[in-house]
């Protein structure tokens, strides 16, 4: 069974190769993380998986629809938190989740205590009445995190979800993400962190130059290729090191 | 295209509109009481009268006309390249079931609606200045909507071939400037020479004053022309927009 599906998936920006014919399945509830050096093709796949992009051959299929055939009702079961900050400055924080949420043509009686339990989940309680301008980064990306989740999504998208964050807000952010876990959410995510994936993922897929290299478990890539840690799998098989 | 979700951004902008109007609505009376004051009853006395107006009535439908197409087109070339750009609104909100078309759709219907907004309110202000003659002036609402919608659709197209904010400066300095001078607003464009007047015919802003300055003398007679040349251009500009921000924003 598959949530997610990609066969030979291909994505071309001019004469550029972001993606070249890549193959994947997820199933429900694992999570899944895709791994690899900045340019590999990693947040292309997120966006077209998200319906953002549409890929220039091969077909991705999510809930077992085609990406390109209705955007709409795959992107309403999604959850998407983005890399940069996209929150909306001109609104608080609590009416940034209610926005949100009323794109998802959920009204207002049920957002508002959506919106509290999500602020608190994320930790942010107290802040509802902030301006975005006054939150540090690591409440932004908590913030964000909350607004992904207002329309309880079946699948939650997540590029590199903790760069630039400091330890404590990290840990933070993992926290809420292994809660998803258990409560069954299929995680998508980008990272460069490899502590990260090896705590989170159940499955990492590596790429390198728009293609994937190997999709396996933390663990099995480990004991496969020998080193202490997943950071030693990836640097040997994305083949650059610090003589690079 | 689907209503309903493009009405889901439209209450976006209302949402936050209403956060921030108590800030900028004070300052829409303020410019068009300046121009007022100081073309009308400054420049006004040296200027003799024009068609049997004195020049403050005779400018006051013009500063209506020219503020409704100034806030569609801040509207969508500043407010939406920024919110597609740097506050990467966009992003967010087509992370949502709103697809691009929906999301394009609302920002030209709400530089619209500000078009509206602005209108009215100068309307108020010339019409405090005892200059409006006839309440028909209130007919030219849904043509100010239209042309607004106009004006957000050159701006949007604008908008979508930029490379950068900073060439916004060539569309107002080429565009929106002369447009704004010579649409007859302060003068009637038929003194100009007649190779320069006709151009004027092709421009969205001269129909608008027209109509404008028509209603707010009460007077119906030579408008039906601009009113259909406004409702075609709407219409024929409409697809350009969508399809230039699609180039755009989905690569």
């Amino acid at each position: 069974m598959s949530i997610v599906s990609a066969q030979l998936l291909t994505k071309e920006y001019g004469i550029i190769k972001a993606v070249d014919g890549i193959d994947f399945v997820i199933t429900p509830g694992e999570c899944f993380g895709f791994l690899g050096p900045n340019g590999a093709g990693k947040t292309t796949v997120m966006r077209i998986i998200s319906c953002f992009l549409p890929p220039t051959s091969g077909t991705v299929t999510v809930f077992g629809l085609e990406v390109n055939s209705d955007p709409s009702v795959i992107k309403s079961r999604l959850g998407v938190m983005p890399q940069d900050d996209n929150l909306d400055p001109d609104l608080s924080v609590f009416e940034n989740l209610i926005v949100y949420a009323r794109y998802f043509d959920i009204p207002k009686k049920k957002a508002v205590p959506i919106a509290h339990e999500l602020l608190e989940f994320v930790e942010l309680q107290d802040r509802g009445r902030m301006n975005i301008k006054e939150l540090s980064g690591g409440m932004k990306r908590r913030l964000l995190l909350a607004r992904s989740l207002v329309n309880n999504p079946e699948i939650l998208i997540l590029d590199e979800p903790t760069t630039g964050l400091d330890p404590h807000s990290r840990r933070a952010v993992w926290e809420k993400l292994n809660n998803l876990k258990f409560r069954n959410t299929t995680l998508l995510l980008t990272t460069h962190y490899m502590e990260e994936a090896e705590r989170l993922c159940d499955r990492v897929a590596i790429m390198d130059s728009g293609r994937i290299i190997t999709i396996d478990t933390p663990q099995n890539l480990m004991e496969l290729h020998g080193g202490g840690n997943l950071e030693d799998v990836y640097l040997k098989l994305t083949g650059r090191n610090l003589a690079d | 295209m689907q209503i309903k979700r493009a009405w889901r951004v439209l209450q976006r902008h209302w949402t936050v509109y209403t956060k921030l109007y108590k800030s900028s609505f004070a300052l829409n009376f303020i410019e068009p009481v300046l121009y007022l004051v100081a073309m009308g009853m400054g420049l006004g006395v040296f200027v003799q009268d024009i068609n049997g107006q004195p020049y403050i009535k005779f400018i006051g439908p013009g500063i209506i006309a020219s503020s409704s197409m100034f806030a569609a087109v801040y509207e969508c070339t500043y407010g939406t390249y920024i919110r597609m750009t740097f506050q990467k609104t966009f992003d967010a909100i087509l992370a949502t079931p709103v697809n691009l078309d929906d999301l394009i759709a609302a920002e030209l219907t709400w530089a619209a609606i500000k078009s509206v907004i602005y209108g009215l309110t100068i309307m108020l202000v010339v019409a405090l200045f005892g200059l409006v003659d006839s309440p028909l002036l209130l007919l030219a609402i849904p043509v100010i909507f239209l042309c607004g919608l106009i004006f957000a659709e050159v701006s949007m197209i604008t908008t979508a071939l930029v490379p950068g904010i900073d060439s916004f400066s060539y569309f107002y300095t080429l565009f929106m400037t002369p447009l704004f001078l010579f649409s007859g607003v302060f003068f009637p464009v038929e003194t100009l020479p007649r190779a320069v007047a006709g151009i004027a015919w092709f421009t969205p802003l001269y129909h608008l004053v027209n109509i404008c300055r028509a209603f707010a003398a009460g007077n119906t007679d030579h408008m039906f022309g601009s009113i259909v040349w406004i409702v075609v251009v709407a219409a024929a500009l409409a697809p350009v927009p969508f399809r230039l921000m699609r180039r755009r924003v989905i690569q």
